[in-house]
């Protein structure tokens, strides 16, 4: 469904600032693929997302959706069928407007019109769709989502991007600005989602546990490289050990103590 | 006097809505507004000693303030301008297309001309005194509009521009265009100013290109005098206390006129007096500490209780 050929992201070329994100990195997505990408700091995989949903264009390479080259549209355009998570929970959702607010404005992708589409049917449809969340915010619709904490801000942002049917959704270390128990309830929602609605999405986490436990197909990146890349019975055999031997096998170095390691909990 | 300080609030209460627009909902800070004021002023006064329809006047000057905007935001949008400095220029070139429009002068007076304010008074003679029947008549206007703003703002496109000040990023991960949505919200802003300068010239009787001089200014005095008035997220309430907003500040004004001169002010001291206003109102928000959408009845920050978390203050919305 995605195909991306040769994908290449330098900052600042031609200066003593130069830093490749991204080194002719290749990868196809198939429909239905719950892809979970893991790597340390720098290793390119938010470069990735940015190149995908459109944020930043690449300096080489093309990127296809369903055989379209869309390397050049713009964010918003593609937008209409990329679905994207940040790690902050406030760049989903609309602080000072109300929470059904923020779901009518999210209901339907691409430009809107003049009609006024907020009445109760459709307060009565987003109820129901927040009943599933199981935080109480079905009684908090007029509530401004300022009022609302990180995690129920975070599910609520899933489940509005959820609605709107996305065919491909990017999960950029969404629960990592959780605390332990909002970020499992949040990525246990996300595997919920996904697997009812059969979406195709990418997740990068700093948690090996997390890459491993969630997901059909495991990437791990690094310096702009996709160095490892196992799916089906491979992944679901791997180990947090097994990974970081296998790091050190390709790379001929120990994977460094960073969170890559630490948050392993 | 005190049916002036009213209609004068609500003329000028037309042109704090377009700056609440921008400055309050789409994070826009716009300053065409100094240039967009005295444009619809001047198309007014000219389609007038022309003989043309009040409607078709109306609707000129309207149109003309949101050519404005949209010149401001398509600066802004193409060549990556900052939004103040696209305002500016559009605003200077403006200061010139509006002497041309009034036809190489500097202003153009509107005496005995048929204008909707003897409209007006020719309809309500014998019925209503003069003060009152302008009143009236400029109570209705301003709340038409307010309400179809209202409306505006209910809709799809509306919320989706409020929340374009709010998050722009939110709005582009729904597939929108957010310099279109510039251009919409900019526009619209500038033509509800024009409109308003399009009043004032009739109500004063003439049109001047330095009638938008400090008109930003006043605009947005007027908005945040209206946020000390009355808190709310609903938009009815927002649009409603701008309004309010812009007949206090008139109201203000019209004490430094009338009162100013036992203490030796001239009305030319009046822009300072707006100038520092604003700064006292901004240094009560700042002293009041985050409190930018509590009650102004919670005077003192430490009883505060730690329960009441704050909407106006995203990073509360983060648990860590």
């Amino acid at each position: 469904m995605i195909r991306i050929e040769n994908l290449s992201k330098v900052f600042h070329p031609g200066t003593v600032n130069e830093n490749v994100a991204l080194r002719g990195v290749n990868l196809t997505v198939k429909e239905g693929d719950f892809i979970t990408i893991v790597g340390s700091n720098g290793a390119g995989k938010t470069t990735l997302f940015n190149a995908i949903s459109g944020n930043q264009p690449p300096t080489d390479g093309r990127i296809f959706v369903n055989d379209v080259d869309v390397t050049r549209d713009p964010e918003y355009k593609r937008a209409q069928y990329i679905g994207r998570i940040f790690q902050d929970p406030l760049l989903g959702t609309a602080s000072n407007m109300a929470l059904e607010d923020n779901m009518m404005i999210c209901h339907r992708k691409g430009f809107k019109g003049l009609r006024i589409s907020l009445n109760s049917r459709m307060r009565r449809y987003f109820r129901e769709q927040l009943v599933q969340l199981e935080m109480g915010l079905e009684d908090r619709m007029k509530d401004n989502v300022g009022l609302l904490s990180g995690g129920q801000r975070q599910a609520l942002t899933l489940l509005m991007m959820v609605l709107s049917e996305p065919a491909l959704i990017l999960l950029d270390e969404h629960t990592a600005a959780l605390d332990p128990k909002n970020a499992s309830l949040v990525l246990k929602l996300t595997q919920d989602f996904i697997s009812r609605f059969g979406l195709t999405a990418m997740m990068i986490t700093h948690n090996m546990k997390d890459a491993i436990e969630y997901g059909n197909r495991l990437l791990m990146m690094d310096k702009g490289e996709i160095i490892l890349d196992v799916e089906g019975e491979q992944k679901r055999n791997l180990t947090v050990e097994k990974l970081v031997e296998k790091f050190h096998q390709i790379r001929h170095r120990t994977l460094e103590s960073d969170e890559v390691m630490l948050s392993d909990t | 006097m005190i049916e002036g300080i009213f209609v004068e609030g609500l003329i000028y209460g037309l042109m704090v809505l377009g700056v609440f627009i921008t400055f309050r909902i789409l994070d826009f800070p716009d300053l065409t507004v100094d240039g967009s004021f005295p444009l619809g002023a001047a198309i007014t006064a000219v389609m007038i000693t022309n003989d043309y329809g009040m409607g078709i006047t109306l609707a000129v000057a309207f149109a003309g303030g949101a050519a404005a905007g949209v010149c401001t935001a398509l600066i802004h949008n193409k060549l990556k301008v900052p939004n103040l400095l696209a305002g500016i220029l559009t605003m200077t070139m403006l200061w010139s297309i509006n002497i041309r429009v009034l036809g190489n002068r500097a202003n153009l007076p509107l005496l005995r001309r048929q204008t909707i304010i003897s409209d007006v008074l020719e309809l309500t003679r014998g019925v209503l005194p003069r003060e009152w029947a302008l009143l009236l008549f400029f109570l209705l206007l301003a709340f038409v509009i307010k309400l179809l703003l209202d409306a505006f703002f209910r809709t799809d496109l509306g919320l989706t521009l409020g929340a374009m000040g709010d998050n722009q990023q939110m709005v582009v991960n729904q597939g929108v265009n957010p310099e279109v949505l510039k251009i919409i919200g900019v526009g619209l802003s500038n033509a509800l100013v024009a409109l308003s300068g399009a009043f004032a010239a009739q109500y004063q009787g003439f049109a001047d290109v330095n009638l938008g001089q400090g008109i930003i200014i006043a605009g947005l005095a007027s908005v945040m005098i209206g946020e000390f008035v009355l808190r709310s997220n609903k938009i009815f309430a927002l649009t409603l206390r701008v309004l309010i907003g812009s007949i206090c500040f008139r109201g203000l004004m019209y004490l430094g006129r009338y009162y100013g001169f036992y203490i030796n002010l001239t009305p030319s001291d009046l822009q300072l007096i707006t100038g520092v206003l604003i700064i006292v109102l901004l240094a009560i928000t700042q002293l009041r500490g985050q409190g930018r959408w509590k009650g102004v009845q919670q005077q003192e920050p430490a009883t505060v209780a730690p329960g009441t978390t704050d909407a106006g203050t995203p990073v509360d919305g983060g648990e860590r």
